[in-house]
């Protein structure tokens, strides 16, 4: 059997930095879909450089970002949060500037999808821009969300380069799933690998399938909106019973 | 008198838009004009939507934008409702949260326009727990017009509500539009180009075209008008507002229109209901004594007040004066003004082949 902490720090893991990212990555694909700022492209790219990067070259950045002799560092001991790398929560932090292209794009999409004119019209309906975004843009945006979360989850769970540069091996700690399976592997414990390889594969299916299956509903439910715009009522309810 | 003032301007690289309006803050006017002319814009700044850079716009004495005085107030602080050119309900609320959206913003010693008064004029009660992807795309816009409406406002802009629609939706939301036009004392500017929405809805007419105001005026003066005249590209035509008098016994209405009357083919309309006809003018022919022989029902006297050449060569629209608050236009050819010798203040007969009753 595998080593239960080892799941449950992983599963704990994923679920502090998937939180953790819907919060901070929602106000900035907001802020990206809507603003016409010059620093946009900056900040967009700056967003999505975390993709593109060998997880060794962000680890690599991050631990001298985190180190103790940084004004990061220098601050989460003033805190009392100690030192960062080798620690959860460095490996917290870790992730979740890895993960953040893959929260923040699926947002951003989401947001630009429905365009401006829902948000026109809230402004016609005196809704204020707090209330456009909280009534409007959020719930719009659901399918987005959905989608964020599965893939911000599903890629800390996978997390390998960067864990393993900033927060090492160590036991109920820093050791997640993807570090344990390379263990068993170096230690030629097969059975062990298959059992965590193998669960994170079915893992990972399943919330993929699920991404996949919400999009489709939603783009058939837009699609038989559109179909249904020159039509009348009758038509469109034969039509669904067609396709039901 | 209370009105809507506007001033807007702004310079594209290949768009410019100069325009002053000044229109009245009762019934509706409709900005005309071919697409591309400017009217949206125009909509879209006195919604707030567009902050033009050198612009102003009032109504009575809400000033809403003044460039001058660095005034703008931002969409959603102004009383107004908007019209898009499709629905765009909000697909994740149901008709009826769709409806309450701007209402339950509202304050409620200002929500005047009452929800149930406004689902019964537009026909909504049975919708009103449906998705929006369940309506019909006249249904959709009716919900539209009512969310804008239940939002009390001073103003209801509507961007060429009826564009979208094919002509059998069209001819359903239609009897909406002018039951509310009668029943709440509310201002809507209307952009169309549809020659045939502006003669059924429209009282007050600002034509505008390439950016700039071509002619403004209540509907009727303004469609005598030659320049503005041609802006109906269904051919020039008068507007009378008549009054149903009685239904015949022959499959005929008597119509009254000041003191003179007007056969038409029965219509269902009750009597002593107001409405309007459209005469084209190419329907309109004229003769110097009355004709005794004709098989023609409305052949009234007048007296021709101008005499212009139309869009098409060879033929000239006669203007003539049925009574003194009253006109006609008739299409003539060129050949016939010359043989009649027409001339201003001469008297004729003009012989309507056929009414369009609105």
């Amino acid at each position: 059997m595998p080593d239960l902490s080892v799941i449950w720090l992983t599963l704990k893991l994923a679920v502090i930095v998937t939180l953790l990212l819907l919060a901070l990555a929602t106000p900035l694909a907001w802020w990206l879909s809507q603003t016409n700022s010059k620093l946009k492209p900056i900040i967009g790219s700056l967003c999505t450089l975390p993709m593109v990067l060998p997880p060794t070259v962000l680890g690599f950045y991050l631990l001298l970002l985190l180190g103790p002799n940084s004004p990061i560092g220098q601050f989460s001991s003033f805190i009392g949060l100690g030192s960062l790398p080798f620690s959860f929560a460095g490996i917290a932090i870790a992730c979740a500037v890895h993960t953040l292209p893959f929260v923040v794009q699926p947002l951003q999409n989401s947001f630009e999808a429905f365009g401006k004119r829902p948000l026109e019209v809230a402004a016609t309906l005196r809704a204020g821009p707090v209330a456009t975004f909280w009534q409007v843009a959020l719930p719009l945006a659901k399918p987005g969300f959905f989608t964020a979360a599965v893939m911000g989850f599903c890629h800390t769970i996978g997390e390998f380069g960067v864990v393993l540069m900033i927060g090492g091996n160590i036991p109920e700690q820093t050791r997640v799933l993807s570090i344990e399976i390379y263990n068993h592997v170096e230690a030629m414990e097969y059975a062990q690998a298959h059992w965590l390889a193998g669960g994170m594969m079915l893992v990972s299916f399943i919330g993929l399938l699920l991404i996949y299956c919400i999009n489709y509903q939603c783009s058939r439910k837009q699609k038989l909106y559109g179909q249904s715009k020159s039509k009348t009522d009758a038509n469109y309810q034969a039509q669904r019973r067609q396709a039901a | 008198m209370s009105t809507i003032d506007a001033r807007f301007r702004v310079e594209h690289n290949n768009f410019n838009l100069d325009i002053r309006l000044s229109l009245p803050r009762v019934g509706v006017s409709a900005l005309f004009g071919p697409s591309g002319s400017g009217k949206t814009t125009c909509l879209r700044a006195m919604a707030g939507l567009e902050k033009l850079p050198d612009s102003y716009f009032a109504i009575g004495d809400s000033v809403w934008q003044d460039s001058e005085k660095d005034i703008f107030v931002p969409p959603h602080q102004r009383e107004i409702g908007y019209v898009f050119q499709e629905a765009s309900l909000f697909a994740h609320l149901n008709v009826r949260d769709n409806l309450n959206f701007g209402r339950r913003r509202l304050p409620v010693e200002k929500r005047k326009v009452k929800f149930q008064n406004i689902c019964n004029i537009l026909g909504l009660t049975p919708l009103l727990d449906r998705p929006p992807n369940t309506l019909s795309g006249g249904e959709r816009q009716r919900v539209a017009i009512a969310r804008a409406l239940l939002t009390s406002p001073k103003l209801l802009l509507m961007d060429e509500p009826l564009s979208a629609l094919d002509h059998a939706l069209k001819q359903e939301v239609l009897p909406y539009l002018e039951r509310l036009q009668q029943e709440l004392a509310i201002p809507i500017i209307y952009v169309s180009h549809s020659p045939d929405e502006v003669a059924r809805l429209a009282d007050y007419i600002a034509i505008i075209k390439q950016g700039k105001l071509v002619k403004s005026g209540v509907l009727a003066e303004v469609m005598l008008d030659g320049e503005a005249g041609m802006c109906f590209y269904d051919g020039r035509s008068s507007m009378l507002y008549a009054q149903v008098l009685k239904h015949k016994k022959d499959h005929l209405t008597e119509l009254a229109i000041g003191g003179l009357t007007l056969l038409v083919p029965q219509i269902s309309s009750p009597v002593d209901s107001h409405l309007r006809c459209r005469i084209n003018a190419k329907d309109v022919s004229l003769c110097l004594s009355p004709p005794v022989d004709s098989s023609i029902s409305n052949i009234l006297p007048g007296c021709v007040t101008r005499i212009e050449d139309s869009r098409t060569p060879g033929e000239r629209i006669v203007t003539v004066d049925i009574s003194a608050t009253h006109s006609l236009l008739a299409m003539i050819t060129y050949a016939s003004a010359k043989r009649l010798k027409l001339h201003l203040g001469c008297h004729v007969w003009a012989q309507i082949k056929s009414v369009v009753v609105l």
